[in-house]
C-alpha cells in the first residue's frame, strides 16, 4: 500500500514523550525508528478481512493522565469483581495510560520476580526489556500498526520469571479504558525463564464513555526451556473502538505456553494469535470464544508455527455470531521441515444466531515434513434444532434452552481461564452479548 | 390426580408424506400402555409428534391432555403440562451439566419462588441414580455426550424419575440395551408406577414384557392402530409374530413405506 496516512503524532511528541518518562537511549531511538518505518509500511493483511478503511492511526490523544487508584478499596465495583480484594494478590491495574495500582507479594519479590507496568521496567530492567522487547516474538517492522505500536507505546506490563521459580497464584493484570479521548498501545512482556512457571491473566475493561477510539495491543511471552506459561485474556473494548491485538509466545524445548482467550470486543478487531513452537517436546494451546454482535466485523487469525521436534499443537476456537456481526477465523497449523513427530490439530465451530449474521472458519494446515500427523475440524451452523427440541421437551423455555446451548458451546474455553474472577466476568460478559 | 391423554383421529406428515393415518388412542393415568408393531409402521412418529417434533406436521387430529389440546402448545408447554418423552436418540449437549440440566427442567415446572432446594435436589439425585445402577459422576458429566448407548437410556430414566411426569412416553427405551441395563430401565420405569403416572411404552421387542406388565398391548400398522388387548396379545405376538394379524385384516405391507 502506498496510500500515505498522516499520522496524528510527529517525531518531536514521540521524543518528548520519550523524555518525559525518562526513558533509556535504546527505547528512545527504537521508537523514532519505529515511527519513520510506520509512515510507510503497509497495513497488516489478515486473510479475508479488508481493513484498508479502517481507523487504526487516527486518534484524539496519545496519552492522557488518569487518576490512580490509592487502594485496593478506592476501585470501581467492575474492577473490585474481578480481583480477589481480601487476598493481597499479584496485580496490576492501569487506567488509560496511568500505571493505577500495583501489588506484588514480598515472596515473590524475594525471588527474584519482576512484575511493573512496562515503562517503568524499561529503566529499571532495561537488559531484560531491551533483549526481548520486540526482538524476538513480535519485530517492529512486520507492518504498519506493529511498528506504530512500537513508536507509540504508553501502557502495559513487564513479567519476569526467574529460573526454577515456580508461581502457584495468578498474576493478574486489568486494563481500564474510561477515558473518552484515550488511545491504548498496550505492551505485555512475559519471560518465563528455564524450569519456571506462571499463570497471566489480563482483563481489558472498558466504559460506554469511550465512543472513537483505537487500541494498539503486542503481547510477547517468552517461555525458555522447560518453562511453562498460561496467558489468560478477556477483552472487552467498546463498540467505537478500533483494535489490532497481536499475542505471541515463542516457545523453547520442553516448554509449554497455554492461552485462554475471550474476545468479545464490541468493536471492530483483528486479532493475531501466534504461537511458535521453536524448541523440541515444545507444546502449544489456544482457546478462544468470540462473541460478535451488532455491525462489528471481526479477524481472528490464530497460527501454531512447529520448528520443534515432537512439539505439539492445538487450536480450539468457538464463536457466536448475532445480529450482524461478521468474523472470519482463520486457523493455520505449519509444520516446518525438521519438525519430525509434530502434531497439528486444530478445531474452529462457528453458531449463527441471526439470519445476517456471518462466520466464516478457514482452517489451513501448511505442512513440509513427511512424518507428522495433522488434522483440522471447522463447522458454521445454526443451533441444532434437535437440541433445542430435546431440552424444550423437558420443560425449558426456548430462551433458556438456546442459552443453555449457548453457554454449553463456549464452556470448554470458558472453564479452562485460570483465575474464578475473571471466568465469571467473561460469563457475565457472554450472558449480556447473547441476550 | 387421575389424568387422561386422548389420541383423536391424528394424522401426521414429514416432507409431505403421510405416516399416520388417524390414530385414535386413550391413555389413562395409572396403566402402562404398549404400542408394538414392525419397523416402519408409524410408532416413534407418533410419539415425536405428540411432543412437538418439528419435523412432523400434524395435518389433522387432536390430542387431549385433560381435555386441553396440547398441540396447540409449544413444546415447552406440553412438558410443563405433565408430558415427557424419552427418546431414541437423546441429544447430546456440550458444556451443559447433567445435574444443571435436571434442575432447571425440574423447576420450569415449578412457580418461581417455588424452585426445589439444592439439598432436596441433590438427595433425590443421588438416591435415582443408585437406584438406577448409575455413577454418580454422571451427574456432572455434559448431558449425554460420550455416554454409551446405555447410559443415554438410563439418563432418559433418570429424567423420568426426577421430573415425575403425569405421562411418560417412552420411545424405544429398550433398544439397544443388553440384559442388565434392560433389567434396570425396567426396574425404573415399574418404580414410577402408580395411580398419577401414566406411560405409553413404544417398542418392537417383546422382551421387554418379560419385566413390565402392560395394561393394555396395541399394534400398529399403515400408521394406525389395527388391533388392542390385554397382556395376552403381547404374549401371542411373541410366539406367532406379525403374519396373523396381517390375515386377519387383510393387510399385505404393514409399513408407511418410511421408518421415521
Amino acid at each position: 500500500m502506498t496510500t500515505q496516512i498522516k499520522l496524528p503524532v510527529d517525531q518531536q511528541t514521540v521524543e518528548a514523550f520519550s523524555q518525559r518518562n525518562g526513558e533509556p537511549n535504546w527505547l528512545s531511538s527504537l521508537r523514532l525508528d519505529a515511527l519513520a518505518k510506520a509512515v510507510d509500511l503497509p497495513l497488516p493483511k489478515p486473510d479475508k478481512t479488508k481493513i484498508a478503511k479502517w481507523n487504526f492511526t487516527q486518534f484524539a490523544n496519545h496519552t492522557v493522565d488518569s487518576t490512580a487508584y490509592g487502594s485496593l478499596e478506592e476501585l470501581p465495583e467492575s474492577i473490585k469483581s474481578l480481583i480477589d480484594v481480601e487476598k493481597q494478590g499479584n496485580l496490576y491495574i492501569q487506567r488509560n495510560n496511568t500505571p493505577a495500582l500495583l501489588t506484588l507479594s514480598e515472596d515473590l519479590k524475594a525471588q527474584g520476580v519482576i512484575f511493573t507496568d512496562i515503562l517503568t521496567a524499561a529503566k529499571e530492567h532495561p537488559e531484560l526489556v531491551e533483549k526481548y522487547f520486540m526482538t524476538d516474538a513480535v519485530k517492529v517492522d512486520e507492518h504498519k500498526l506493529t511498528a506504530l505500536h512500537a513508536a507509540l507505546v504508553n501502557g502495559g506490563a513487564f513479567l519476569y520469571v526467574p529460573k526454577n521459580v515456580e508461581i502457584a497464584e495468578p498474576i493478574q493484570a486489568v486494563y481500564v479504558h474510561d477515558h473518552p479521548g484515550a488511545a491504548l498501545f498496550n505492551h505485555v512482556l512475559v519471560v518465563a525463564d528455564d524450569n519456571s512457571s506462571v499463570t497471566y491473566v489480563e482483563s481489558y475493561l472498558a466504559t460506554d464513555d469511550v465512543k472513537e477510539s483505537v487500541v494498539n495491543i503486542v503481547s510477547e511471552v517468552i517461555a525458555k526451556q522447560n518453562a511453562r506459561v498460561v496467558y489468560g485474556a478477556v477483552d472487552n473494548l467498546s463498540a467505537g473502538t478500533t483494535t489490532y491485538v497481536n499475542r505471541r509466545g515463542i516457545a523453547g524445548r520442553d516448554s509449554r505456553i497455554d492461552w485462554a482467550l475471550g474476545m468479545m470486543n464490541d468493536g471492530d478487531t483483528i486479532s493475531e494469535n501466534t504461537t511458535k513452537l521453536i524448541g523440541d517436546n515444545s507444546f502449544g494451546d489456544t482457546k478462544m470464544v468470540v462473541v460478535g454482535r451488532g455491525n462489528q466485523k471481526q479477524n481472528f487469525t490464530t497460527n501454531i508455527t512447529h520448528w520443534g521436534k515432537n512439539s505439539e499443537g492445538y487450536i480450539l476456537k468457538h464463536g457466536v455470531m448475532k445480529d450482524a456481526a461478521s468474523s472470519i477465523f482463520n486457523g493455520i497449523g505449519k509444520i516446518e521441515h525438521g519438525a519430525t513427530k509434530a502434531n497439528a490439530e486444530q478445531e474452529s465451530r462457528v453458531l449463527m444466531l441471526s439470519e445476517k449474521a456471518r462466520g466464516d472458519a478457514n482452517p489451513i494446515l501448511l505442512i513440509d515434513e513427511d512424518d507428522v500427523t495433522a488434522g483440522h475440524a471447522a463447522s458454521v451452523g445454526r443451533v441444532d434444532p434437535m437440541q433445542l427440541f430435546y431440552l424444550m421437551s423437558r420443560g425449558i423455555s426456548q430462551h433458556e434452552a438456546e442459552r443453555l446451548v449457548i453457554h454449553g458451546f463456549l464452556a470448554p474455553v470458558v472453564s479452562k481461564l485460570p483465575i474464578e474472577g475473571v471466568r465469571r466476568q467473561l460469563s457475565e460478559v457472554i450472558e449480556r452479548k447473547v441476550q | 390426580m387421575a389424568s387422561t391423554l386422548i389420541i383423536k383421529d391424528l394424522h401426521v406428515e414429514i416432507e409431505g408424506k403421510e405416516i399416520l393415518k388417524g390414530v385414535n388412542l386413550e391413555l389413562d393415568s395409572g396403566k402402562i400402555h404398549v404400542i408394538m408393531g414392525p419397523n416402519g409402521t408409524g410408532k416413534s412418529t407418533l410419539a415425536s409428534a405428540i411432543m412437538g417434533h418439528p419435523k412432523f406436521d400434524i395435518t389433522k387430529g387432536e390430542v387431549l391432555l385433560n381435555g386441553e389440546n396440547v398441540l396447540e402448545m409449544e413444546v415447552d408447554e406440553r412438558a410443563q403440562a405433565g408430558l415427557f418423552l424419552a427418546m431414541q436418540y437423546p441429544s447430546e449437549i456440550t458444556g451443559v451439566t447433567n445435574a444443571d440440566f435436571l434442575r432447571s427442567a425440574i423447576n420450569s415446572r415449578r412457580e418461581e419462588g417455588q424452585e426445589i432446594s439444592l439439598m432436596k435436589f441433590i438427595k433425590e439425585l443421588d438416591k435415582n441414580m443408585e437406584f438406577l445402577e448409575m455413577d454418580l459422576n454422571m451427574a456432572q458429566r455434559y448431558l449425554n455426550e460420550g455416554f454409551s448407548g446405555g447410559e443415554k437410556k438410563r439418563n432418559e430414566i433418570l429424567q423420568l424419575m426426577m421430573i415425575k411426569p403425569d405421562f411418560g412416553i417412552l420411545d424405544e427405551i429398550d433398544s439397544g440395551l443388553d440384559i442388565d441395563a434392560l433389567k434396570v430401565v425396567s426396574k425404573g420405569i415399574n418404580q414410577m408406577r402408580g395411580e398419577d403416572f401414566g406411560c405409553l411404552i413404544i417398542t418392537h421387542y417383546q422382551r421387554l414384557l418379560n419385566y413390565i406388565t402392560p395394561d393394555a398391548v396395541h399394534v400398529m400398522m399403515q400408521g394406525r392402530v389395527v388391533k388392542s388387548g390385554g397382556p395376552e396379545l403381547a404374549h401371542r405376538l411373541e410366539a406367532e409374530g406379525y403374519d396373523w394379524i396381517k390375515q386377519e385384516l387383510g393387510i399385505e405391507d404393514e409399513t408407511v413405506g418410511q421408518e421415521a
